[in-house]
């Protein structure tokens, strides 16, 4: 630091632990909400210290049915159809960007531009806009209820292709240059020099993707009726509107905490690569 | 493929016991979740148990709305179940589609299930029927708006039960005094305010029989005596009188944790509120506006039926009319009945409930019956049948927000949502040819 | 745009583009074309009844005040999401970067809404805002603010803005402590020979110094609550009170998903695909000249 002032130094730490709770309290309180009985979650306000029902709520959460009525799907199997699903996505996507960011990058080709303009297109526009038409298409190719319907018509977007195409624009010339004056052919090229140079870039690109498809709901509401196939996400938006029931709170709580632990630890466990990654390249 | 096959085998593992080998599988997708999930999923089960030439599968897709959408596009996409459940919101849009759906009474006559129209009870079929009396889905899970009050706090206000709306006035002004902070709330406007207020009164909310009577026609609800309703339920708002606390169910908290003494809403929320009120609650009858009549008609229901999407193949159609007598026998509705509040849709299942001595042990649970059959259904009290409904209901919420937030008075509310209605009703008039 | 010095055309980068196209073909531009012929009809729900109907859907769009009330609604939200998740990431990133040591583990802390799923992140707010049961209402009765968030459309309307800034903070900050890491600890030595103080150094040489990643995140978070905060209104509000928070892409979603209405649903797509069209132009040309200049 410049310049060495307690009381400054002071003010610092209260405003960023201040922002930490402030940041931190819905989850908190979600915490909370899982460790009550349900009779306690209907009376307000509602508790803001723990109670003693965790491991109760937890059981039944995890073992039980849950409350979801959702026969014969435990909350493991759909955090392991939602692990499946990112996992899916997120390689998947990274894969077809990379390949496609090359060859626009690196080849001259006819139609490249045409090409160029179709994938850039399907940039942002949310599946949510095009569900039901989407819907028809994985329908007839018959992927209802299997996880290639999960995850492949989610891959259709242009954000990944978008950022490895601006990473590899930095990439100075001189690198081809020389790989092609030792002999080193495209795809030798593109494993030995692209890859390695992309490493952040790509696990930056895989954390957004793992939380883009873990996060989905409607997209598996709407393709899975195979309860075997549901995803956690999906099932807590259906534990918020049971009809002509309130919602079981403790429960419901007790599930987001479950839902909450796989996305956030991949970002936390990647965190250095994904800052890097993310501020480094694409500004 | 690697992935899917240790996936799926690993799922098939899960609901191991639940591969069929000669049974014919027939899907089910419902929108019953929590409790109620759990008693869809015990009815299955004990009619597969019952016998071993079928399997029903219950699905359980989501919300009213997430369900219907989803066996519609699984229908378009040729993917459908065979039995799905819809609200009644959705009523005109299933019967609009011809060919997609399969009327239940036709599915039972075809089927050679024994079948008798007469053994329902008239205000929950009248609802589902075709103007020449065919009954087209079968009423699942039916409730009517009733008005719950909180005993101990009438008590301690020194308040009385209303009958009517100025005693819901009166009653509230005492609850209030006593320190409430509300008196009245309510929830499903549309339903509970609008329609029900309608068929209470008599009044029609639309012409050509509130929409049996084809699909051209008007809604009518912006009249003088709804709006003059209206109008006083807001002036309760401004008084702290009356509360709105949001659309569905949302409102329940507010009554159940004493913040407010009445709630008009569902009768399905009976299981709801004993599992969380610590007070003494009632349930009576829905009050009556005396400036409109001397006596109340009769309540329309809401809740779901279950539909039959055509199709499938005449075996499986087999099963699902046998399924559908399963489900309407006696002891099954009886059940269902008692367990979670809504109406049982055959009169032997109310007299099996009266003879089990279940009214007795929980006074008010027949409140809705009684609503429903109080008289005999007329053109206004028979049912609503309105395309684009979900949408029109959203409209409805819409105005009468901003009616409670004093945006707008009952009367602009009211004929805003009436136009904007109208449109609704003629864009389906044309998709629904 | 194309690498000066490139690989000859052959097969390969055809092979190489070969699985984005055709997923993109197959899974975007379809449905996409479905949903514009979609727009020119009025159709039953089953697809049963269909009449072609040329622009009407559009008509009825642009003569609807409800709709084009919807567009500045979502400007206002998009807005104000910006700002207050970028406001707070820019004060908690300026605080940050003062610390020596401690910058990391205050960025771990704050790194992870982040990964909540939008609609969860809408459950945890209503939850806590519960008019009846939740605890800021209880708080807030306190103070003498009567929370009722399904009356009140402004309440409702800052509701979803919280919860939707609340994910974003994390990301905003991340790209603030970057880039305040990157200026040289020299050019903030010197004006403190100056005589300036923490605060003048902020506002005179750090915030101008970052205005490039300020405008980037603008962009970002812009697109963010246009279209990725849909799980946060469904969960949140379902648009109302009245249509106080129904945002377009809500009511895309609304009138087709709940509605069934599909003509109207898919000619309100083909006007969010026109405007995601220009937008990414608009985008993509901004980036462009940053990399070559």
């Amino acid at each position: 630091m410049v310049e060495n002032r307690p009381f400054a130094t002071f003010l610092t730490h209260l405003v960023l632990v201040l922002g930490v709770i402030a940041i931190a309290l819905p989850v908190w309180i979600t915490f909370v909400a899982a460790t009550h009985d349900p009779l306690r979650m209907g009376q307000a306000p509602l508790p803001m210290w723990p109670g003693d029902h965790f491991l109760t709520n937890m059981k039944q959460t995890l073992f039980g049915s849950g409350l979801s009525g959702t026969e014969g799907a435990p909350v493991w199997l759909m955090l392991l159809n939602s692990l499946a699903m990112a996992l899916m996505i997120s390689t998947g996507k990274i894969i077809i960007s990379l390949l496609s960011a090359f060859a626009i990058v690196y080849f001259k080709f006819p139609f490249r531009m045409t090409f160029f303009w179709m994938i850039f297109i399907t940039l942002m526009l949310p599946v949510e806009v095009r569900i039901l038409p989407t819907f028809e298409v994985v329908a007839d190719l018959g992927m209802l209820n299997s996880y290639w319907g999960l995850s492949v018509p989610l891959i259709a977007s242009a954000t990944a292709t978008f950022m490895f195409r601006q990473v590899f624009l930095t990439v100075p010339d001189e690198m081809l240059e020389s790989a092609r004056i030792d002999g080193a052919g495209p795809l030798r090229f593109f494993f030995d020099i692209l890859l390695p140079l992309s490493r952040t870039n790509i696990a930056a690109l895989f954390v957004i993707l793992f939380i883009y498809g873990w996060n989905q709901y409607l997209w598996p509401l709407l393709i899975t009726t195979d309860t075997s196939m549901t995803t956690i996400v999906m099932s807590i938006k259906q534990m918020l509107e049971a009809a002509e029931q309130s919602p079981q709170w403790n429960i419901i709580m007790a599930t987001a905490l479950l839902a909450m632990i796989p996305p956030v630890f991949v970002v936390i466990a990647m965190q250095k690569l994904f800052v890097q990654g993310l501020t480094e390249t694409d500004k | 493929m690697s992935i899917k096959s240790i996936l799926s085998a690993s799922a098939v593992v899960a609901v191991a016991g639940s591969t069929a080998f000669a049974e014919t599988e027939i899907q089910w997708w419902h929108a019953m979740g929590g409790t109620n999930g759990e008693r869809v999923n015990k009815i299955a089960e004990d009619f597969n148990a019952s016998q071993d030439e079928y399997k029903v599968v219950p699905v359980y897709k989501g919300n009213y709305t997430e369900t219907m959408t989803a066996a519609i596009a699984a229908f378009r996409a040729k993917e459908h179940p065979e039995i799905v459940q819809v609200f009644e919101v959705g009523t005109a849009t299933m019967m609009a589609a011809k060919g997609a759906v399969y009327p239940v009474e036709q599915l039972m006559k075809d089927a050679g299930e024994p079948f008798d129209g007469d053994a329902f009870l008239p205000a929950v079929v009248s609802y589902y029927e075709t103007p020449e009396g065919e009954l087209l889905s079968m009423p699942f899970n039916s409730s009517t708006p009733v008005l719950w009050y909180n005993k101990d706090a009438l008590d301690a206000a020194g308040a009385d039960v209303p009958t009517t709306w100025e005693e819901v006035r009166t009653a509230s002004q005492k609850l209030v005094d006593n320190g409430m902070k509300c008196g009245v709330s309510f929830g499903y406007q549309s339903w509970v305010m609008i329609e029900n207020f309608s068929a209470w009164h008599n009044l029609p909310s639309g012409t050509k029989e509130n929409g049996f009577g084809g699909f051209d026609t008007e809604l009518t609800f912006n009249n003088d005596k709804v709006a003059a309703r209206l109008d006083d339920i807001a002036d309760m708002g401004k008084e702290g009188l009356f509360v709105y606390g949001g659309r569905r169910g949302d409102s329940l908290p507010m009554f159940t944790n004493g913040d407010c003494g009445m709630w008009m809403n569902s009768s399905a929320y009976y299981g709801s509120i004993s599992e969380q009120a610590d007070f003494e609650f009632g349930q009576t009858m829905l009050p009556l506006d005396t400036k409109i009549a001397d006596a109340p008609q009769n309540s329309i229901i809401g809740g779901a039926t279950l539909w039959v999407l055509a199709g499938h193949d005449e075996e499986e159609y087999k099963g699902t009319a046998k399924f559908l007598s399963y489900l309407s026998s006696p002891e099954v509705q009886a059940w269902w009945h008692q367990e979670t509040g809504y109406v049982p849709i055959t009169t032997a299942a109310y007299e099996l409930s009266k003879e089990q001595g279940f009214y007795e042990k929980n006074p008010g649970t027949d409140i809705a019956i009684k609503q429903l059959s109080l008289n005999t259904p007329t053109a206004n009290s028979r049912g609503i049948r309105y395309g684009n409904f979900v949408q029109i209901r959203d409209v409805i919420n819409e105005e009468l927000e901003a009616l409670w937030g004093g945006e707008k008075t009952a009367k602009e509310a009211l004929d805003a949502a009436v136009e904007r209605g109208n449109d609704l009703l003629r864009r389906f008039e044309r998709s629904a040819k | 745009m194309l690498k000066r010095v490139h690989f000859p055309s052959s097969l390969l980068p055809y092979l190489l583009v070969a699985p984005q196209i055709i997923i993109t073909l197959v899974f975007f531009l379809w449905p996409a074309s479905q949903a514009m012929y979609q727009s020119f009809l009025i159709e039953d729900a089953f697809g049963l009844g269909t009449e072609f109907v040329w622009f009407e859907n559009f008509e009825q769009l642009l003569t609807d005040s409800h709709y084009l009330a919807s567009f500045q609604r979502t400007a206002v939200f998009s807005l104000l999401v910006a700002a207050l998740s970028m406001g707070t990431a820019l004060i908690l990133a300026g605080f940050a970067q003062r610390v020596v040591r401690g910058a990391m583990f205050y960025r771990t802390l704050l790194i992870w809404p982040y990964a909540v799923a939008p609609v969860l992140a809408g459950a945890l707010w209503v939850f806590m805002f519960n008019p009846t049961l939740g605890i800021f209402p209880y708080f807030l009765e306190m103070v003498g603010i009567t929370w009722n968030h399904y009356l009140s459309g402004n309440q409702a309307m800052a509701l979803v803005i919280m919860a939707a800034a609340w994910k974003q903070v994390a990301y905003n900050f991340l790209f603030y402590l970057a880039a305040m890491q990157s200026i040289p600890n020299s050019v903030i030595e010197a004006a403190a020979i100056d005589g300036a103080g923490p605060a003048r150094r902020f506002w005179t040489i750090i915030f101008p110094l970052i205005s490039p990643t300020t405008f980037f995140l603008l962009v970002i978070n812009m697109v963010y609550a246009f279209f990725e905060t849909f799980g946060i209104i469904h969960a949140v509000t379902q648009g109302g009170p009245g249509t106080s928070t129904t945002i377009l892409v809500y009511k895309v979603f609304n009138d087709g998903f709940v509605g069934l209405d599909l003509g109207g649903s898919a000619a309100q797509s083909v006007v969010l695909m026109v405007l995601v069209i220009a937008m990414t132009v608009v985008q993509f040309r901004f980036v462009e000249r940053k990399v070559e200049y």
